[in-house]
Protein backbone atom coordinates (compact mmCIF):
# COMPACT_ATOMS: atom_id res chain seq x y z
CA UNK A 1 0.00 0.00 0.00
CA UNK A 2 1.39 3.33 -1.01
CA UNK A 3 1.35 6.39 1.24
CA UNK A 4 1.80 9.70 -0.58
CA UNK A 5 3.91 12.58 0.67
CA UNK A 6 0.67 14.60 1.00
CA UNK A 7 -0.68 11.92 3.35
CA UNK A 8 2.57 12.04 5.34
CA UNK A 9 2.19 15.80 5.70
CA UNK A 10 -1.35 15.27 7.04
CA UNK A 11 -0.29 12.49 9.45
CA UNK A 12 2.70 14.55 10.67
CA UNK A 13 0.34 17.43 11.38
CA UNK A 14 -1.92 15.13 13.44
CA UNK A 15 1.14 13.85 15.32
CA UNK A 16 2.57 17.38 15.85
CA UNK A 17 5.77 16.64 13.95
CA UNK A 18 7.23 19.44 11.83
CA UNK A 19 7.73 18.37 8.26
CA UNK A 20 8.64 19.82 4.88
CA UNK A 21 8.16 18.48 1.33
CA UNK A 22 11.56 16.78 1.24
CA UNK A 23 11.06 15.11 4.61
CA UNK A 24 7.52 13.99 3.72
CA UNK A 25 8.81 12.45 0.49
CA UNK A 26 11.50 10.57 2.44
CA UNK A 27 9.04 9.29 5.07
CA UNK A 28 6.46 8.33 2.41
CA UNK A 29 8.86 5.76 0.98
CA UNK A 30 9.48 4.03 4.32
CA UNK A 31 5.90 4.28 5.58
CA UNK A 32 4.69 2.67 2.34
CA UNK A 33 7.10 -0.24 2.90
CA UNK A 34 5.81 -0.66 6.46
CA UNK A 35 2.17 -0.54 5.36
CA UNK A 36 2.93 -3.23 2.73
CA UNK A 37 4.06 -5.39 5.66
CA UNK A 38 0.96 -4.46 7.64
CA UNK A 39 -1.31 -5.43 4.73
CA UNK A 40 -0.20 -9.06 5.25
CA UNK A 41 -2.70 -9.09 8.13
CA UNK A 42 -5.46 -9.42 5.54
CA UNK A 43 -4.42 -12.94 4.56
CA UNK A 44 -6.17 -14.17 7.73
CA UNK A 45 -9.94 -14.06 8.18
CA UNK A 46 -10.85 -12.57 11.55
CA UNK A 47 -14.64 -12.36 11.22
CA UNK A 48 -16.33 -12.91 14.57
CA UNK A 49 -13.07 -12.79 16.57
CA UNK A 50 -13.17 -10.68 19.72
CA UNK A 51 -10.40 -8.01 19.66
CA UNK A 52 -7.71 -8.45 22.33
CA UNK A 53 -6.37 -5.19 23.71
CA UNK A 54 -4.33 -6.53 26.55
CA UNK A 55 -2.70 -9.79 27.71
CA UNK A 56 -4.64 -9.81 30.97
CA UNK A 57 -8.02 -9.37 29.33
CA UNK A 58 -9.56 -8.16 32.58
CA UNK A 59 -10.84 -4.87 33.95
CA UNK A 60 -8.31 -2.64 35.65
CA UNK A 61 -8.01 -2.81 39.40
CA UNK A 62 -9.69 -0.06 41.42
CA UNK A 63 -8.46 1.42 44.67
CA UNK A 64 -10.00 3.46 47.46
CA UNK A 65 -10.71 7.03 46.36
CA UNK A 66 -8.30 8.69 48.78
CA UNK A 67 -5.40 11.03 48.16
CA UNK A 68 -2.11 9.13 48.25
CA UNK A 69 0.21 11.29 46.12
CA UNK A 70 2.26 14.02 47.73
CA UNK A 71 2.33 17.49 46.22
CA UNK A 72 5.69 17.62 44.45
CA UNK A 73 4.87 20.55 42.19
CA UNK A 74 8.05 22.51 42.82
CA UNK A 75 10.26 19.49 42.33
CA UNK A 76 8.53 18.60 39.07
CA UNK A 77 8.35 22.13 37.73
CA UNK A 78 12.08 22.53 38.27
CA UNK A 79 12.40 20.22 35.24
CA UNK A 80 10.28 22.41 32.96
CA UNK A 81 11.87 24.38 30.12
CA UNK A 82 9.92 27.41 31.40
CA UNK A 83 7.83 27.75 34.58
CA UNK A 84 6.91 30.63 36.87
CA UNK A 85 4.70 31.01 39.96
CA UNK A 86 3.62 27.39 39.75
CA UNK A 87 2.59 27.70 36.09
CA UNK A 88 4.10 26.18 32.98
CA UNK A 89 4.90 28.89 30.46
CA UNK A 90 4.17 28.42 26.76
CA UNK A 91 4.13 30.82 23.81
CA UNK A 92 1.19 33.23 23.83
CA UNK A 93 -1.99 31.61 22.47
CA UNK A 94 -4.46 34.51 22.78
CA UNK A 95 -3.71 37.92 21.32
CA UNK B 1 37.10 -11.10 39.66
CA UNK B 2 34.70 -10.10 36.87
CA UNK B 3 34.14 -13.64 35.60
CA UNK B 4 32.46 -14.77 38.83
CA UNK B 5 28.73 -15.41 39.17
CA UNK B 6 26.63 -13.34 41.55
CA UNK B 7 26.51 -16.18 44.06
CA UNK B 8 30.32 -16.49 43.92
CA UNK B 9 30.68 -12.75 44.53
CA UNK B 10 28.34 -13.01 47.53
CA UNK B 11 30.55 -15.72 49.05
CA UNK B 12 33.74 -13.70 48.43
CA UNK B 13 32.19 -10.56 49.92
CA UNK B 14 31.03 -12.49 52.99
CA UNK B 15 34.50 -14.00 53.48
CA UNK B 16 36.11 -10.58 53.07
CA UNK B 17 38.22 -11.66 50.06
CA UNK B 18 37.32 -8.28 48.61
CA UNK B 19 34.96 -5.49 49.61
CA UNK B 20 31.92 -4.10 47.79
CA UNK B 21 33.92 -0.92 47.16
CA UNK B 22 36.76 -2.92 45.58
CA UNK B 23 34.32 -4.91 43.46
CA UNK B 24 32.59 -1.72 42.33
CA UNK B 25 35.90 0.00 41.49
CA UNK B 26 36.97 -3.03 39.50
CA UNK B 27 33.89 -2.80 37.27
CA UNK B 28 34.09 1.01 37.01
CA UNK B 29 37.67 0.61 35.72
CA UNK B 30 36.51 -1.93 33.14
CA UNK B 31 33.78 0.47 32.02
CA UNK B 32 36.31 3.25 31.64
CA UNK B 33 38.74 1.17 29.61
CA UNK B 34 35.96 -0.14 27.32
CA UNK B 35 34.35 3.18 26.46
CA UNK B 36 34.78 2.35 22.74
CA UNK B 37 31.81 -0.05 23.09
CA UNK B 38 29.58 2.98 23.86
CA UNK B 39 27.58 0.73 26.21
CA UNK B 40 26.86 3.45 28.77
CA UNK B 41 25.16 6.83 28.39
CA UNK B 42 25.92 7.79 32.00
CA UNK B 43 28.37 6.25 34.48
CA UNK B 44 27.10 6.84 38.02
CA UNK B 45 30.44 6.46 39.78
CA UNK B 46 29.56 8.68 42.76
CA UNK B 47 26.25 6.92 43.40
CA UNK B 48 28.00 3.56 43.01
CA UNK B 49 30.66 4.50 45.57
CA UNK B 50 28.05 5.62 48.11
CA UNK B 51 26.03 2.46 47.61
CA UNK B 52 29.12 0.24 47.83
CA UNK B 53 30.19 1.87 51.11
CA UNK B 54 26.70 1.25 52.54
CA UNK B 55 26.76 -2.33 51.24
CA UNK B 56 30.11 -2.97 52.96
CA UNK B 57 28.57 -1.86 56.26
CA UNK B 58 25.65 -4.26 55.74
CA UNK B 59 28.06 -7.10 54.91
CA UNK B 60 30.17 -6.30 57.98
CA UNK B 61 27.09 -6.32 60.21
CA UNK B 62 26.28 -9.80 58.88
CA UNK B 63 23.00 -8.68 57.32
CA UNK B 64 23.89 -9.23 53.65
CA UNK B 65 21.37 -10.73 51.28
CA UNK B 66 22.27 -12.52 48.04
CA UNK B 67 22.46 -9.23 46.08
CA UNK B 68 24.08 -6.95 48.67
CA UNK B 69 26.99 -5.08 47.10
CA UNK B 70 26.54 -6.67 43.66
CA UNK B 71 27.08 -4.07 40.91
CA UNK B 72 24.46 -3.74 38.18
CA UNK B 73 23.99 -1.66 35.02
CA UNK B 74 20.55 -0.12 34.47
CA UNK B 75 18.91 0.40 31.10
CA UNK B 76 18.46 4.12 30.56
CA UNK B 77 14.72 3.65 30.20
CA UNK B 78 14.30 3.13 33.95
CA UNK B 79 13.84 6.37 35.88
CA UNK B 80 16.62 6.71 38.45
CA UNK B 81 16.32 9.42 41.08
CA UNK B 82 18.80 12.26 40.66
CA UNK B 83 20.32 10.62 37.57
CA UNK B 84 20.02 11.51 33.89
CA UNK B 85 17.39 9.22 32.31
CA UNK B 86 17.39 9.75 28.54
CA UNK B 87 15.69 6.69 27.04
CA UNK B 88 18.28 7.08 24.26
CA UNK B 89 16.55 10.24 23.05
CA UNK B 90 17.48 13.87 22.53
CA UNK B 91 14.04 14.81 23.85
CA UNK B 92 15.09 13.56 27.32
CA UNK B 93 18.71 14.66 26.99
CA UNK B 94 18.40 16.90 30.09
CA UNK B 95 15.92 14.84 32.12
CA UNK B 96 17.14 14.20 35.67
CA UNK B 97 14.49 11.89 37.07
CA UNK B 98 12.83 13.14 40.28
CA UNK B 99 11.96 9.59 41.35
CA UNK B 100 13.01 5.93 41.08
CA UNK B 101 11.25 3.35 38.94
CA UNK B 102 9.93 0.55 41.17
CA UNK B 103 12.47 -1.82 39.59
CA UNK B 104 15.35 0.50 40.52
CA UNK B 105 14.01 1.04 44.05
CA UNK B 106 13.60 -2.71 44.63
CA UNK B 107 17.13 -3.50 43.44
CA UNK B 108 18.60 -0.70 45.56
CA UNK B 109 16.63 -1.99 48.56
CA UNK B 110 18.41 -5.32 48.04
CA UNK B 111 21.74 -3.51 48.28
CA UNK B 112 22.64 -3.58 44.59
CA UNK B 113 25.12 -0.99 43.35
CA UNK B 114 24.20 0.97 40.22
CA UNK B 115 27.24 1.45 37.97
CA UNK B 116 25.48 3.50 35.32
CA UNK B 117 22.75 3.83 32.71
CA UNK B 118 23.12 1.82 29.53
CA UNK B 119 22.72 2.90 25.94
CA UNK B 120 19.64 1.75 24.05
CA UNK B 121 17.65 2.28 20.88
CA UNK B 122 15.69 5.52 21.19
CA UNK B 123 12.53 4.81 23.23
CA UNK B 124 13.38 1.10 22.80
CA UNK B 125 12.44 1.29 19.12
CA UNK B 126 15.02 -0.75 17.29
CA UNK B 127 16.77 -4.11 17.08
CA UNK B 128 20.37 -2.96 16.68
CA UNK B 129 20.94 -0.07 19.10
CA UNK B 130 21.60 2.17 16.07
CA UNK B 131 18.62 4.49 16.67
CA UNK B 132 20.12 5.88 19.91
CA UNK B 133 20.75 9.63 20.00
CA UNK B 134 24.00 8.70 21.77
CA UNK B 135 25.33 6.61 18.88
CA UNK B 136 25.44 2.88 18.19
CA UNK B 137 26.74 0.33 20.69
CA UNK B 138 29.34 -2.17 19.48
CA UNK B 139 29.10 -5.90 19.97
CA UNK B 140 32.05 -7.13 22.08
CA UNK B 141 32.22 -10.28 19.92
CA UNK B 142 32.95 -8.16 16.82
CA UNK B 143 33.24 -4.40 17.11
CA UNK B 144 31.92 -3.91 13.57
CA UNK B 145 28.65 -5.59 14.47
CA UNK B 146 25.55 -4.58 16.40
CA UNK B 147 24.80 -5.98 19.87
CA UNK B 148 21.09 -6.21 19.05
CA UNK B 149 18.45 -3.98 20.54
CA UNK B 150 16.84 -2.28 22.02
CA UNK B 151 18.75 -3.24 25.22
CA UNK B 152 22.06 -3.18 23.31
CA UNK B 153 24.03 -1.25 25.91
CA UNK B 154 22.96 -3.60 28.72
CA UNK B 155 23.87 -6.61 26.56
CA UNK B 156 27.28 -5.27 25.50
CA UNK B 157 28.05 -4.30 29.11
CA UNK B 158 27.31 -7.79 30.48
CA UNK B 159 28.97 -9.61 27.54
CA UNK B 160 32.17 -7.56 27.98
CA UNK B 161 31.87 -8.05 31.76
CA UNK B 162 31.68 -4.34 32.48
CA UNK B 163 28.88 -5.31 34.89
CA UNK B 164 27.92 -8.71 36.33
CA UNK B 165 24.28 -8.23 35.32
CA UNK B 166 21.98 -5.56 33.87
CA UNK B 167 18.36 -4.58 33.78
CA UNK B 168 16.67 -4.48 30.39
CA UNK B 169 13.20 -4.13 28.94
CA UNK B 170 11.36 -6.03 26.21
CA UNK B 171 8.41 -4.83 24.14
CA UNK B 172 8.96 -7.12 21.13
CA UNK B 173 12.25 -8.88 21.83
CA UNK B 174 14.48 -6.16 23.27
CA UNK B 175 15.90 -8.38 26.03
CA UNK B 176 15.99 -11.71 24.22
CA UNK B 177 17.37 -10.68 20.82
CA UNK B 178 20.40 -8.80 22.26
CA UNK B 179 20.93 -11.74 24.65
CA UNK B 180 21.12 -14.00 21.58
CA UNK B 181 23.43 -11.68 19.64
CA UNK B 182 25.80 -11.25 22.61
CA UNK B 183 25.80 -14.83 23.96
CA UNK B 184 23.90 -14.02 27.16
CA UNK B 185 20.94 -15.23 29.17
CA UNK B 186 18.06 -12.77 28.90
CA UNK B 187 14.63 -13.22 30.45
CA UNK B 188 11.44 -11.29 29.80
CA UNK B 189 8.93 -12.27 32.48
CA UNK B 190 5.15 -12.54 32.03
CA UNK B 191 3.25 -9.30 31.49
CA UNK B 192 2.27 -7.98 34.93
CA UNK B 193 5.05 -9.75 36.84
CA UNK B 194 7.36 -6.72 37.10
CA UNK B 195 6.05 -3.23 37.84
CA UNK B 196 6.17 -0.79 34.94
CA UNK B 197 6.06 2.22 37.28
CA UNK B 198 8.92 4.53 36.29
CA UNK B 199 9.67 2.70 33.05
CA UNK B 200 9.37 5.19 30.19
CA UNK B 201 6.37 3.82 28.28
CA UNK B 202 6.66 2.60 24.69
CA UNK B 203 3.71 0.21 24.21
CA UNK B 204 1.95 -0.22 27.52
CA UNK B 205 0.22 -3.55 26.77
CA UNK B 206 3.54 -5.12 25.68
CA UNK B 207 6.35 -3.58 27.79
CA UNK B 208 8.01 -5.66 30.53
CA UNK B 209 11.30 -5.24 32.36
CA UNK B 210 13.65 -8.18 32.88
CA UNK B 211 17.29 -9.15 33.17
CA UNK B 212 20.38 -9.65 31.00
CA UNK B 213 22.82 -11.97 32.76
CA UNK B 214 25.62 -14.41 31.99
CA UNK B 215 23.67 -17.44 33.21
CA UNK B 216 20.19 -18.51 34.29
CA UNK B 217 21.05 -18.59 38.00
CA UNK B 218 22.08 -14.92 38.03
CA UNK B 219 19.01 -14.03 35.96
CA UNK B 220 16.73 -15.87 38.42
CA UNK B 221 18.26 -14.10 41.43
CA UNK B 222 17.83 -10.62 39.99
CA UNK B 223 14.42 -11.29 38.42
CA UNK B 224 13.11 -12.47 41.80
CA UNK B 225 14.27 -9.20 43.37
CA UNK B 226 12.55 -7.10 40.67
CA UNK B 227 9.24 -8.96 40.63
CA UNK B 228 6.09 -8.53 42.65
CA UNK B 229 2.96 -6.51 43.09
CA UNK B 230 3.09 -2.73 42.92
CA UNK B 231 0.09 -0.56 43.72
CA UNK B 232 1.46 2.16 41.42
CA UNK B 233 1.18 0.06 38.24
CA UNK B 234 -2.47 -0.69 37.43
CA UNK B 235 -1.44 -3.79 35.43
CA UNK B 236 0.85 -5.20 38.14
CA UNK B 237 -0.40 -8.61 39.23
CA UNK B 238 -1.17 -9.23 42.87
CA UNK B 239 0.00 -12.85 42.87
CA UNK B 240 2.86 -14.53 44.75
CA UNK B 241 6.23 -14.67 42.99
CA UNK B 242 7.47 -18.29 42.87
CA UNK B 243 10.86 -19.12 44.37
CA UNK B 244 12.78 -19.22 41.07
CA UNK B 245 15.99 -20.37 42.77
CA UNK B 246 14.31 -23.34 44.47
CA UNK B 247 13.31 -25.00 41.20
CA UNK B 248 16.53 -24.38 39.24
CA UNK B 249 18.03 -27.73 40.22
CA UNK B 250 14.92 -29.78 39.42
CA UNK B 251 15.39 -32.53 36.85
CA UNK B 252 13.84 -31.75 33.47
CA UNK B 253 13.13 -35.43 32.88
CA UNK B 254 9.70 -35.81 31.36
CA UNK B 255 9.24 -32.11 30.58
CA UNK B 256 7.52 -31.77 27.22
CA UNK B 257 9.04 -29.24 24.84
CA UNK B 258 6.89 -28.07 21.94
CA UNK B 259 8.73 -27.33 18.68
CA UNK B 260 6.60 -25.10 16.43
CA UNK B 261 7.23 -26.07 12.83
CA UNK B 262 6.82 -22.39 11.94
CA UNK B 263 10.01 -21.62 13.92
CA UNK B 264 12.14 -24.14 12.05
CA UNK B 265 11.36 -23.24 8.44
CA UNK B 266 13.07 -21.17 5.76
CA UNK B 267 14.39 -17.80 6.77
CA UNK B 268 16.50 -19.14 9.64
CA UNK B 269 20.23 -19.05 8.87
CA UNK B 270 21.64 -22.61 8.60
CA UNK B 271 24.21 -22.11 11.39
CA UNK B 272 21.45 -20.84 13.71
CA UNK B 273 19.13 -23.72 12.80
CA UNK B 274 21.92 -26.27 13.37
CA UNK B 275 22.85 -24.84 16.78
CA UNK B 276 19.21 -24.75 17.91
CA UNK B 277 18.62 -28.34 16.71
CA UNK B 278 21.74 -29.47 18.59
CA UNK B 279 20.48 -27.71 21.73
CA UNK B 280 17.13 -29.43 21.45
CA UNK B 281 18.94 -32.79 21.23
CA UNK B 282 20.91 -31.81 24.34
CA UNK B 283 17.64 -31.15 26.18
CA UNK B 284 16.36 -34.56 25.01
CA UNK B 285 19.53 -36.13 26.37
CA UNK B 286 18.66 -34.54 29.72
CA UNK B 287 15.34 -36.36 29.66
CA UNK B 288 12.99 -33.85 28.06
CA UNK B 289 10.51 -35.04 25.46
CA UNK B 290 9.89 -33.07 22.28
CA UNK B 291 6.75 -32.86 20.19
CA UNK B 292 5.79 -30.80 17.18
CA UNK B 293 3.24 -28.07 17.84
CA UNK B 294 1.58 -25.52 15.60
CA UNK B 295 1.42 -21.75 15.85
CA UNK B 296 -0.44 -21.22 12.57
CA UNK B 297 -0.95 -17.48 12.94
CA UNK B 298 2.66 -16.69 13.84
CA UNK B 299 3.33 -15.47 10.29
CA UNK B 300 1.19 -12.39 10.95
CA UNK B 301 2.85 -11.69 14.31
CA UNK B 302 5.12 -9.03 12.79
CA UNK B 303 2.42 -7.10 10.88
CA UNK B 304 0.11 -7.31 13.91
CA UNK B 305 2.88 -6.06 16.21
CA UNK B 306 3.79 -3.20 13.85
CA UNK B 307 0.24 -1.89 14.10
CA UNK B 308 -0.32 -2.29 17.84
CA UNK B 309 3.08 -1.20 19.16
CA UNK B 310 3.24 2.03 17.07
CA UNK B 311 -0.42 2.78 17.90
CA UNK B 312 0.30 2.60 21.63
CA UNK B 313 3.58 4.48 21.13
CA UNK B 314 1.93 7.34 19.25
CA UNK B 315 -0.36 7.82 22.22
CA UNK B 316 2.33 7.38 24.92
CA UNK B 317 4.83 9.67 23.22
CA UNK B 318 2.33 12.51 22.89
CA UNK B 319 3.44 13.52 26.41
CA UNK B 320 6.73 14.84 25.01
CA UNK B 321 5.65 18.36 24.11
CA UNK B 322 8.41 20.66 25.33
CA UNK B 323 6.21 22.02 28.11
CA UNK B 324 6.70 20.04 31.30
CA UNK B 325 10.18 18.49 31.00
CA UNK B 326 12.85 17.59 28.51
CA UNK B 327 14.03 19.32 25.38
CA UNK B 328 12.27 22.39 23.89
CA UNK B 329 13.17 23.76 20.45
CA UNK B 330 15.04 27.07 20.49
CA UNK B 331 13.00 28.85 17.82
CA UNK B 332 9.30 28.70 17.05
CA UNK B 333 6.46 30.92 15.84
CA UNK B 334 3.63 29.96 18.20
CA UNK B 335 2.50 27.19 20.56
CA UNK B 336 1.68 24.71 17.81
CA UNK B 337 4.96 25.40 16.04
CA UNK B 338 6.76 24.91 19.36
CA UNK B 339 5.21 21.42 19.70
CA UNK B 340 6.04 20.51 16.11
CA UNK B 341 9.62 21.85 16.14
CA UNK B 342 10.33 20.31 19.56
CA UNK B 343 9.09 16.88 18.53
CA UNK B 344 10.70 16.93 15.06
CA UNK B 345 14.07 17.94 16.53
CA UNK B 346 13.77 15.89 19.72
CA UNK B 347 12.78 12.54 18.19
CA UNK B 348 14.97 10.58 15.79
CA UNK B 349 13.80 9.20 12.47
CA UNK B 350 12.68 5.72 13.59
CA UNK B 351 10.66 7.15 16.48
CA UNK B 352 8.98 9.65 14.15
CA UNK B 353 8.25 6.82 11.71
CA UNK B 354 6.55 4.77 14.40
CA UNK B 355 4.60 7.74 15.74
CA UNK B 356 3.34 8.36 12.21
CA UNK B 357 2.40 4.72 11.59
CA UNK B 358 0.58 4.69 14.93
CA UNK B 359 -1.20 7.95 14.19
CA UNK B 360 -2.22 6.65 10.78
CA UNK B 361 -3.65 3.31 11.96
CA UNK B 362 -5.61 5.05 14.71
CA UNK B 363 -6.92 7.83 12.45
CA UNK B 364 -10.51 8.19 11.38
CA UNK B 365 -11.41 5.76 8.60
CA UNK B 366 -8.48 3.39 9.22
CA UNK B 367 -9.07 2.38 12.87
CA UNK B 368 -11.15 -0.74 12.13
CA UNK B 369 -9.11 -1.85 9.11
CA UNK B 370 -5.80 -1.73 10.97
CA UNK B 371 -6.06 -1.31 14.73
CA UNK B 372 -9.08 -3.53 15.40
CA UNK B 373 -7.91 -6.03 12.77
CA UNK B 374 -4.56 -6.29 14.57
CA UNK B 375 -6.28 -6.76 17.93
CA UNK B 376 -8.29 -9.64 16.47
CA UNK B 377 -5.09 -11.23 15.18
CA UNK B 378 -3.59 -10.75 18.61
CA UNK B 379 -6.39 -12.92 20.00
CA UNK B 380 -5.69 -15.65 17.41
CA UNK B 381 -1.93 -15.56 18.11
CA UNK B 382 -2.57 -15.77 21.87
CA UNK B 383 -5.07 -18.63 21.40
CA UNK B 384 -2.47 -20.54 19.33
CA UNK B 385 -0.12 -20.50 22.33
CA UNK B 386 -2.91 -21.61 24.67
CA UNK B 387 -3.65 -24.58 22.40
CA UNK B 388 0.04 -25.48 22.06
CA UNK B 389 0.48 -25.41 25.85
CA UNK B 390 -2.26 -28.04 26.21
CA UNK B 391 0.33 -30.45 24.79
CA UNK B 392 3.63 -29.15 26.12
CA UNK B 393 5.24 -27.46 29.15
CA UNK B 394 7.35 -25.01 27.18
CA UNK B 395 8.13 -24.07 23.59
CA UNK B 396 11.62 -23.90 22.03
CA UNK B 397 13.07 -22.37 18.89
CA UNK B 398 15.65 -19.86 17.70
CA UNK B 399 15.59 -16.43 19.37
CA UNK B 400 16.51 -14.57 16.18
CA UNK B 401 16.78 -15.78 12.57
CA UNK B 402 20.43 -14.71 12.31
CA UNK B 403 23.47 -13.82 14.40
CA UNK B 404 24.80 -10.26 14.87
CA UNK B 405 24.78 -8.23 11.65
CA UNK B 406 27.11 -5.40 10.66
CA UNK B 407 26.52 -1.86 11.88
CA UNK B 408 24.76 -0.01 9.07
CA UNK B 409 23.60 -3.13 7.19
CA UNK B 410 19.86 -2.77 7.86
CA UNK B 411 19.62 0.97 8.34
CA UNK B 412 17.99 1.81 5.03
CA UNK B 413 15.16 -0.69 5.30
CA UNK B 414 12.98 -0.55 8.44
CA UNK B 415 11.15 -3.72 7.44
CA UNK B 416 14.39 -5.75 7.22
CA UNK B 417 15.16 -4.53 10.74
CA UNK B 418 11.68 -5.48 12.02
CA UNK B 419 12.10 -9.08 10.81
CA UNK B 420 14.77 -9.65 13.48
CA UNK B 421 11.98 -9.97 16.00
CA UNK B 422 9.92 -12.50 14.06
CA UNK B 423 10.23 -15.16 16.81
CA UNK B 424 10.05 -12.86 19.80
CA UNK B 425 7.24 -10.38 19.36
CA UNK B 426 4.34 -12.84 19.34
CA UNK B 427 5.42 -13.71 22.90
CA UNK B 428 4.82 -10.08 23.93
CA UNK B 429 1.48 -10.03 22.11
CA UNK B 430 0.41 -13.00 24.25
CA UNK B 431 2.06 -11.65 27.44
CA UNK B 432 4.09 -14.84 28.00
CA UNK B 433 7.51 -15.25 29.63
CA UNK B 434 10.49 -15.95 27.35
CA UNK B 435 14.20 -16.52 27.82
CA UNK B 436 17.15 -16.62 25.43
CA UNK B 437 20.20 -18.71 26.32
CA UNK B 438 23.55 -18.98 24.56
CA UNK B 439 23.34 -22.16 22.49
CA UNK B 440 26.24 -22.21 20.06
CA UNK B 441 28.44 -20.19 17.73
CA UNK B 442 28.17 -19.62 14.01
CA UNK B 443 30.99 -19.87 11.44
CA UNK B 444 32.09 -16.30 12.28
CA UNK B 445 32.40 -17.09 16.00
CA UNK B 446 29.22 -15.17 16.81
CA UNK B 447 26.76 -16.41 19.45
CA UNK B 448 23.45 -18.11 18.66
CA UNK B 449 20.45 -17.91 21.00
CA UNK B 450 17.97 -20.63 21.98
CA UNK B 451 14.54 -19.22 22.80
CA UNK B 452 12.36 -20.89 25.45
CA UNK B 453 8.78 -19.71 25.93
CA UNK B 454 6.75 -20.58 29.01
CA UNK B 455 3.11 -20.62 30.05
CA UNK B 456 1.70 -17.41 31.50
CA UNK B 457 3.35 -16.73 34.90
CA UNK B 458 5.56 -19.81 34.58
CA UNK B 459 9.01 -18.25 34.53
CA UNK B 460 10.12 -21.12 36.81
CA UNK B 461 10.01 -23.76 34.09
CA UNK B 462 12.00 -21.81 31.50
CA UNK B 463 14.59 -20.78 34.12
CA UNK B 464 14.84 -24.39 35.29
CA UNK B 465 15.31 -25.72 31.75
CA UNK B 466 17.79 -22.95 30.91
CA UNK B 467 19.81 -23.71 34.06
CA UNK B 468 19.87 -27.45 33.41
CA UNK B 469 20.94 -26.78 29.81
CA UNK B 470 23.79 -24.62 31.15
CA UNK B 471 24.87 -27.35 33.58
CA UNK B 472 25.30 -29.63 30.56
CA UNK B 473 26.85 -27.15 28.12
CA UNK B 474 29.44 -24.38 28.24
CA UNK B 475 28.24 -21.90 25.61
CA UNK B 476 27.31 -19.42 28.35
CA UNK B 477 30.90 -19.50 29.66
CA UNK B 478 32.41 -18.30 26.39
CA UNK B 479 33.89 -14.84 26.60
CA UNK B 480 34.57 -12.42 23.74
CA UNK B 481 38.29 -12.04 22.93
CA UNK B 482 39.96 -9.07 24.62
CA UNK B 483 37.55 -9.00 27.55
CA UNK B 484 38.81 -12.03 29.51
Amino acid sequence: MSISSEQVTHIARLARLKTDPEKSEHFAKHLSRIMDLVEQMNQIDTDGIEPMSHPQDTALRLREDVVTAKNLREQYQALAPSAQDGLYLVPKVIE
Amino acid sequence: MHQKTIAEHAVCLAKGEYSCVELTEHFLKRIESSSDLNAFITVTDQLAHQQAIQADQIVKAGNAGPLTGIPIAQKDLLCTKGVLTTCGSRILDNFISPYDATVIAKLHDQGMVTLGKTNMDEFAMGSSNETSFYGPVKNPWDLERVPGGSSGGSAAAVAAMLAPVATATDTGGSIRQPAALCGLTGIKPSYGRVSRFGMVAFASSLDQAGVLARNAEDAALVLAAMSGFDQRDSTSLDVPVPDYMASLEDSIKGKVIGLPKEFFGDGVEPDVADAVQASVRELEALGAKTIEVELPNSEVGIPCYYVLAPAEASSNLSRFDGVRYGFRAQEYLDLNDMYEQTRAQGFGEEVQRRIMIGTYVLSSGYYDAYYIKAQKLRRLISDDFTKAFEKCDLIAGPTAPDTAFRIGDKNDDPVAMYLNDIFTNSVNLAGLPGISVAAGMDRNNLPVGLHLIGRYLDESTILNVAHQFQRATDWHLKVPGGYE
